[in-house]
């Protein structure tokens, strides 16, 4: 089941430059949260410091608390990849290990976390593949295609597929159908709707519509500042700060 | 728990699994424990460390040749002083050497290799990347290619039974007839000798300039050749003011580089020039270079002085030879922005 | 004032036609010799390679018949050890400077394999005698292997560094993603997907060092009998060959053209598979 998600006083840079500030945020467990705001407003940080990605990037730095479930995200003791292992993460562009079939694309995870049971690894792929919509239309081939072999869309479902593998507790995705065309998008949201029962998800997009119609809360970013969190219809219809209502109804970068 | 997404798929999803499906994270894992943080950051530390290590060791080897070849020059650098370098004479019986008919040895055979081989060598480039049709283009820079593969010793082998008797019969005595009035022609014609080893050298040294320049010369932005071609400039008048132009600390460098592969060239010029230590200014006559009299005499040096005496030869080829490969690595570096060269010839 | 721009434009396009010409005659004349030496490779050697030359010892000097034998199986022990002291310090080094290496630490490093890639290999053979040699006692082929295998640490870490350099950093962000630790990322993620260039550096690297006898002169030093011990002096092939394209002997003349041309088959075998795997690798990045 999906665990909740507790954002307290966290601020992140990218060398001097200051791209979160004072965050604040509660997310609901086996809810879909968005994250949306203009390019540049910090919501893909944002996301990369709940599993502790931002770090990856020479020079950058977060401080703050974040707590997902029973984890300290930032504690002194917790390691990042057991954080990165429990909340899963989906990125704008698919993309699959261009050298590995379908099977092994799904199976790394666990595979390269020291799991080595065969027949475990089996079916937690086929359940993967089955979550993520993509084993019908790859199930014979699973491990004769390479993950590059298909097309974008199922790609993108090939890492959502791979990201469920590991057993997550919550599943960010980072932009996942800006690269997409809209059958495929469709089934990405199709996808999303389905998850919440079991995960906690939190989706950065630009796409206001595509925040409108599958996330149950929203929050609205500008310029590293979170503006304003509420539920989604509330967001859309009546927000309560003057910046959200501008930037809803277009009138903003 | 699962449960598995239902909607566009053919077959039944698959309600029960979740009890054959063995757990990946044990419960208490999930319960207390995240792993602690000191055991993955010594993995990452140790990993990093290893690799560092590894980058180390070409540190290492470039210290360790250095110390090792001053340490075993040493009686000769105290023996002999700079005087090394000048002296003629190489005599291992009464133990008096100098350097002087190698030095100039490995600089005559360089010089006649840079003069054959640079002209071909930017020829080959600027007909490969802008002339030649494009199906030729990936055979003939293969071709080059191959030509670097060859090892030293079978140039070796092709130039003593082919080439040398080829310059002895025909090249030797026509040069010597009409070019003998500049003194560099002169004299019996063995076909073994400086030229030999100038022409081989040449031939081996093409492959590392035509590449580089190659490189440097696709770097070159397609607007200045076109900015070139906008003026009604002729394809060769492009070539030369906007490819070559621009290019041309680049070209230097790739000629430097190919000097300094002359300079260190072993066996090939081993099995052609002779080795005769005497100073001609023919390139007939006979003569010895520095690598060549190490390859030669280094397993029979038995007296200390002797063999540190080659030992010095060889540092001070070690010494020219990283100048050289400095400033040429810096000169192409300037061009192509670090990124490793293409062509490791 | 026409004519003479008519006079103008003619001498420009003829120059133009002579550079042109002049650049396709420098490519005939730099292949001419690569045809040269393959044909005589092809026409002495193709004579004299047969199974007693593969399968015998040299015999001594005066006797007809004998092969290179131990010389191509010196070859083989010689490089072996040559590959497993230079590719794993090699690929490392590349792991380091394409993972690690932002510092100016690691553009020293750059620097100074690019300029060890320049020194001469007689200069190795030296530093290696004054290392190994000298403290041994006496020639061997663990010291020609020492030798070989320091000179192929430069050509592949650099390649090396170049391909793992070429994989896209969000591969590397998903296996991170995924609670994978970075040093298995990199083993098992990015240097997987690099690995048809890492092998095309080290076939390179591997050609090049087949073909080496200078740094041999005085390390693996040679030996006309049957030898597998890594701490004896070995024969090698190219060691072989120069031994007897200097003698005065045509029959060992003729061994040489021999040798010549299997150790040519060597190593554009290698050079070919290389050719092989880096067209494959192209396909697949573009696909």
């Amino acid at each position: 089941m999906g665990v909740g998600i507790e954002v307290r006083d966290l601020n992140a840079w990218f060398g001097k430059a200051q791209v979160l500030q004072d965050i604040q945020m509660n997310v609901e467990p086996n809810h879909v949260t968005a994250v949306i705001g203009p390019s540049g407003c910090g919501k893909s940080t944002f996301v990369r410091c709940l599993n502790r990605m931002h770090e990856t990037i020479a020079g950058a730095r977060v401080q703050g608390k974040v707590q997902v479930g029973d984890i300290d995200v930032y504690g002194s003791g917790t390691a990042a990849v057991d954080v990165r292992r429990r909340i899963g993460m989906v990125f704008q562009k698919p993309n699959p290990f261009p050298t590995m079939s379908i099977y092994d694309n799904v199976a790394a995870g666990l595979k390269l976390n020291g799991y080595r049971n065969r027949k475990g690894l089996d079916v937690i792929v086929e359940r993967s593949l089955r979550m993520a919509a993509l084993w019908g239309e790859v199930k014979d081939v699973v491990k004769k295609k390479s993950g590059a072999s298909l097309s974008g869309g199922q790609q993108q479902r090939l890492c959502i597929a791979r990201a469920l593998a590991v057993e997550p507790e919550v599943l960010l995705m980072d932009e996942p159908a800006s690269a997409l065309d809209p059958i495929s998008t469709g089934k990405i949201e199709e996808l999303i709707f389905q998850l919440k029962e079991q995960y906690t998800v939190v989706i950065v997009t630009h796409n206001m519509q595509q925040a409108a119609r599958v996330a149950d809360y929203t929050g609205f970013f500008l310029m590293g500042k979170l503006i304003e969190f509420d539920k989604t219809q509330k967001i859309f219809t009546t927000p309560s700060d003057k910046r959200t209502e501008d930037y809803i109804t277009g009138r903003f970068g | 728990m699962t449960a598995p997404a239902q909607g566009e798929e053919p077959e039944k999803p698959q309600q029960d699994s979740s009890e054959e499906v063995p757990r990946t994270v044990s419960g208490r894992e999930r319960r207390i424990a995240l792993r602690v943080n000191w055991r993955t950051k010594f993995a990452e530390h140790t990993f990093k460390y290893a690799m560092l290590a590894c980058s180390l060791a070409v540190l290492a080897v470039m210290v360790l040749i250095f110390v090792q070849l001053v340490l075993h020059s040493k009686l000769s650098l105290q023996q002999f002083g700079f005087k090394f370098f000048t002296g003629s004479t190489w005599d291992p019986v009464s133990g008096d050497f100098g350097a002087w008919p190698f030095i100039f040895g490995t600089l005559l055979s360089s010089l006649v290799a840079l003069v054959i081989a640079v002209p071909l060598a930017v020829g080959v480039a600027v007909f490969v990347t802008e002339m030649c049709p494009r199906p030729l283009r990936g055979f003939i820079s293969f071709m080059v290619e191959l030509l670097a593969a060859i090892p030293s010793v079978i140039y070796g082998l092709w130039a003593i039974f082919i080439l040398a008797p080829l310059l002895r019969q025909y090249v030797e005595p026509w040069l010597g007839k009409y070019f003998g009035w500049t003194g560099l022609f002169t004299g019996p014609a063995y076909g073994i000798g400086m030229l030999a080893a100038g022409v081989i050298l040449a031939i081996m040294i093409i492959p590392i300039i035509s590449s580089i320049t190659r490189e440097v010369m696709q770097v070159v932005p397609q607007q200045q050749r076109e900015g070139v071609l906008a003026l009604g400039a002729t394809r060769w008048e492009m070539i030369r003011m906007g490819v070559l132009r621009n290019a041309r600390a680049g070209i230097f460098g790739a000629v430097i580089l190919g000097l300094g592969r002359a300079i260190g060239e072993t066996m090939a010029v081993t099995m052609v020039i002779g080795n005769r230590p005497a100073v001609a200014k023919s390139l007939f006559a006979p003569g010895y270079t520095m690598a060549s009299v190490i390859a030669n005499e280094f397993s029979e040096a038995t007296d200390d002085l002797y063999l540190s005496a080659l030992v010095e030869i060889g540092l001070a080829l070690l010494i020219v030879t990283v100048i050289v490969n400095a400033c040429a690595r810096l000169l192409v570096w300037s061009i192509t922005r670090g990124t490793p060269s293409r062509s490791y010839v | 004032m026409f004519s003479a721009k008519g006079v103008l434009g003619l001498r420009r396009r003829f120059t133009n036609h002579l550079f042109t010409a002049a650049a396709a005659m420098a490519s005939l004349l730099v292949l001419a010799p690569l045809f040269a030496i393959f044909g005589y490779l092809l026409y002495k050697g193709l004579g004299s390679v047969n199974w007693a030359f593969l399968t015998h010892t040299p015999k001594p000097i005066g006797e007809t018949g004998g092969g290179m034998a131990n010389a191509i199986v010196g070859s083989g022990l010689i490089l072996a050890i040559a590959s497993a002291i230079g590719i794993p310090l090699g690929i490392g080094a590349g792991i380091y400077l394409s993972e690690y290496g932002k510092s100016r630490y690691a553009q020293v490093v750059r620097f100074t394999a690019d300029v060890l890639n320049g020194v001469p290999s007689i200069v190795m053979g030296i530093a290696v005698y004054a290392l190994v040699v000298i403290p041994q006692g006496h020639f061997s082929a663990f010291s020609g292997g020492v030798a070989l295998g320091i000179m192929m640490i430069p050509t592949i870490a650099r390649t090396t560094e170049e391909m793992l350099a070429m994989v896209p950093n969000v591969i590397r962000e998903a296996a991170l993603g995924l609670g994978i630790p970075q040093w298995r990322t990199t083993l098992s993620i990015t240097l997987r997907t690099a690995t048809s260039g890492v092998i095309t550096g080290v076939m390179l690297a591997f050609a090049r060092i087949a073909g080496e006898t200078a740094p041999l002169l005085f390390t693996a030093f040679g030996n006309q009998y049957w030898s597998l011990k890594p701490n004896q002096p070995t024969a090698a092939l190219p060691l072989q060959i120069y031994v007897y394209a200097i003698s005065p002997f045509d029959e060992w003349h003729r061994q040489a053209w021999a040798g010549a041309l299997v150790l040519i088959a060597i190593i554009v075998g290698a050079v070919s598979i290389v050719r092989v795997i880096a067209a494959r690798h192209r396909v697949s990045h573009s696909a």
